[in-house]
């Protein structure tokens, strides 16, 4: 009876692990047609600055706030830390560096990825349910190339200056409390930031960062709303699943990436 | 009825199923003539709406041949596909406007994807296809302004806004108030006479169906039981349609789900 | 929501989103301050250069005027070989010393330039030939062990 139970425990652990890769594959292929067919998405870019607009512009408010935030938070922190060691004028470099290399790309895809990655499962997800891409197929037009991905570039082309805002808005909260709240020297701050933060090291890799997190968690909204079942419950799921999948993609895409570029480039 | 010698829909002995153990479709054949409003009818689950996703080439039958417009679908590429479903229109359920567009946007978008004319022609074809359906007035609302019944006049229109020869509706009268569907019936036979079209309506709403058709089908289980204009169908002595036609309680489909005893589930039994 | 607000507000996100991304690169990062165009290279051999790193500063009185631009070994010396970019608008004279500095105890480490007497300035492509190796730790407190080692002998025989 014992080998039974175990026996089925495995069969369900095999189960799961085909159907993700079988997932994977299929969502891959998905990818690969989406990539083939963005000619109308380029060729008609109002298509994509429309998205552009619903993915970026509606994210702004956001991403703004948070960063500023994030800042001033790093900035009493950090302050707290540094001055134990009499280095409160690195305040600068810890504060930008952060936010450059890690928390930029990091936070702000977060902030994406459950404010512009849900929208758009939510309304891929709808327009199936409501069979609008039914309709669209009926009318001889391929609904990926249409609407699916205008959604992809709309959301790809937005992420890295979100990203980039975010650091930006962060980078100036900090400065907000370090140098006008807690009184560290406004040319310490810049100009030790300056002398640390490398354009091609740390600026360079956290833009190709927030890229790759853009493509993720893009490519994952777009697919669980084109894959949701065409219900409200379906979509509901497949719309929390975009939150979730994408929140742990970025996570472990940011550890990949950090290896890649901090480890092997540092060393030498 | 015109009886052209081609019709526009042939289905020949199409069998359909999504695994083999339950077939959904059992060797149905039926015939669309060209410029007629033919009907295909019958209860929830009867397999009419998978016979008209094989007429669109959504699906692929299992066996037989599906002809559609001259295209046999079953051999078709996507392209071939659009080619065909460039010449039919379909009117959804329940309209299926996009909703992040206005009425106009809505009709004129089969007008923008694929025909590349100026933007005055694009204004005169949209308020024409709306002034069909009489919604010319509402062209600047949007989707979620409209009621039931208008938006799916709005689907109409957009569905007819490449003069397509095959019309295909999908349970077009369900949820409509009285008014809503004295108009859409009116419009289905003015459109599809206008047009020289021909159209299908899948529809369970029997009683008032058979009014507006000129031919119908009746199926039952995956297979067609009955054929014939609305006045044989009313007159037909199989017993399911009777029941169906007349809307009886008691027939061929029981008023029962399938349950033990009765007095088994209330414990009654010694 | 209409087609040109929709435009404007995308070209405001655009704007804004490249305009981020120039002050990162101008004012947090050191794109601007620091271009090969304006800058010549000298190179200088250390016994031991720590653990100074490329893009590591160049100071000279405790202000950056150059940055490291490569670490090689020389396998016929077994030294470092280290190429430094100083700013053009900073000249040296020829006998200047270079030393591997730590800032702090514990902090990064640096090369600092300490100016000699010499009227000839560095040209583009000199050595430095006056260079002092970095302070290893290890090694620091080896010396004083031994040190204590030979003070205490004589007393044990």
């Amino acid at each position: 009876m014992l080998i039974g139970a175990l026996r089925a425990r495995l069969e369900r652990l095999g189960g799961t692990v085909t159907s993700a890769i079988w997932r994977l594959g299929f969502a891959s292929r998905f990818l690969f047609y989406l990539m083939v067919h963005s000619g109308t998405a380029l060729h008609r870019f109002r298509l994509t600055v429309t998205q552009i607009y619903f993915a970026g512009v509606l994210s702004l408010v956001i991403i703004l706030v948070s960063g500023l935030f994030v800042g001033m938070v790093l900035a009493l922190q950090g302050y707290e830390t540094l001055q134990r060691f009499g280095a409160s004028e690195s305040l600068g470099v810890l504060v930008a560096l952060s936010l450059v290399r890690e928390l930029g790309p990091v936070v702000a895809g977060l902030l994406f990825a459950s404010r512009a990655g849900s929208a758009i499962t939510a309304e891929i997800g709808l327009m199936k349910a409501t069979e609008q891409i039914s309709a669209m197929e009926m009318m001889a037009v391929d609904p990926i190339a249409r609407v699916v991905a205008p959604r992809f570039w709309g959301g790809v082309i937005s992420m890295p200056l979100l990203a980039a805002l975010f650091s930006a808005s962060g980078i100036f909260g900090g400065y907000l409390v370090g140098v006008q709240l807690i009184g560290v020297d406004a040319g310490a701050f810049w100009s030790q930031m300056q002398a640390a933060v490398d354009w091609n090291h740390d600026i360079m890799n956290g833009v190709i960062k927030s890229v790759v997190f853009g493509v993720a968690v893009t490519w994952i909204a777009v697919f669980e709303g084109y894959d949701a079942p065409p219900t409200a419950e379906g979509v509901s799921r497949a719309t929390t699943r975009t939150v979730v999948t994408s929140s742990l993609a970025i996570l472990a895409l940011d550890f990949v990436l950090t290896a890649l570029m901090f480890t092997g480039g540092n060393g030498k | 009825m015109p009886q052209s010698p081609s019709p526009i829909v042939e289905i020949r002995n199409v069998s359909f199923g999504y695994d083999a153990a339950r077939p959904v479709l059992r060797d149905i054949s039926l015939d669309i003539p060209r410029g007629s409003v033919v009907g295909i009818m019958g209860q929830s689950g009867c397999g009419k709406t998978t016979t008209l996703r094989v007429i669109m080439g959504a699906l692929r039958p299992t066996a037989g041949t599906a002809t559609v417009l001259g295209h046999d679908t079953v051999g078709l590429d996507t392209a071939g596909l659009y080619a065909m479903r460039r010449k039919m229109g379909m009117l959804f359920q329940f309209g299926a406007l996009f909703t992040d567009l206005s009425v106009f946007e809505n009709v004129a978008f089969p007008l923008r994807e694929h025909l590349q004319l100026p933007e005055e022609l694009v204004q005169d074809l949209v308020m024409m296809k709306l002034h069909s359906v009489g919604l010319r007035g509402a062209a600047h609302l949007m989707p979620t302004e409209l009621s039931g019944g208008m938006a799916r006049r709005v689907a109409l229109a957009r569905s007819i806004a490449l003069d397509p020869q095959l019309m295909l509706y999908d349970e077009p009268f369900t949820g409509l108030d009285p008014i809503s569907f004295g108009v859409i019936v009116r419009l289905i036979r003015e459109l599809n006479d206008s047009l020289g079209a021909t159209s299908v309506i899948v529809t369970h709403d029997v009683q008032e169906a058979l009014d507006v058709v000129d031919y119908a089908y009746f199926m039952a289980d995956g297979k067609v039981i009955a054929k014939g204009t609305p006045d044989e169908i009313r007159a037909s002595s199989e017993p399911f349609v009777n029941q169906f036609v007349n809307g009886k309680l008691e027939g061929p489909v029981p008023f029962h789900y399938p349950a033990p005893q009765y007095d088994a589930d209330l414990e009654l039994a010694s | 929501m209409n087609r040109s607000t929709i435009d404007l507000w995308v070209g405001v996100f655009v704007a804004a989103g490249l305009g981020g991304l120039l002050f990162l690169a101008l004012k947090v990062g050191n794109l601007a301050s620091f271009s090969t165009a304006d800058s010549y290279t000298v190179n200088a051999k250390f016994a031991n250069i720590g653990g100074l790193k490329e893009r590591g500063p160049v100071k000279s009185a405790g202000v950056v005027v150059g940055r490291v631009a490569g670490i090689r070994f020389d396998g016929e010396s077994y030294e470092a070989i280290v190429t430094m970019n100083l700013e053009a608008k900073y000249q040296f004279p020829r006998d200047t010393t270079a030393k591997i500095l730590t800032s702090g105890i514990l902090g990064e480490q640096y090369v600092g330039l300490e100016a000699g007497g010499d009227g000839m300035m560095l040209k583009n492509g000199d050595r430095l030939r006056l260079t002092q190796s970095a302070v290893v730790l290890e090694n620091l407190i080896s010396q004083f062990l031994f040190s204590k080692a030979a003070e205490g002998k004589p007393q044990e025989k």
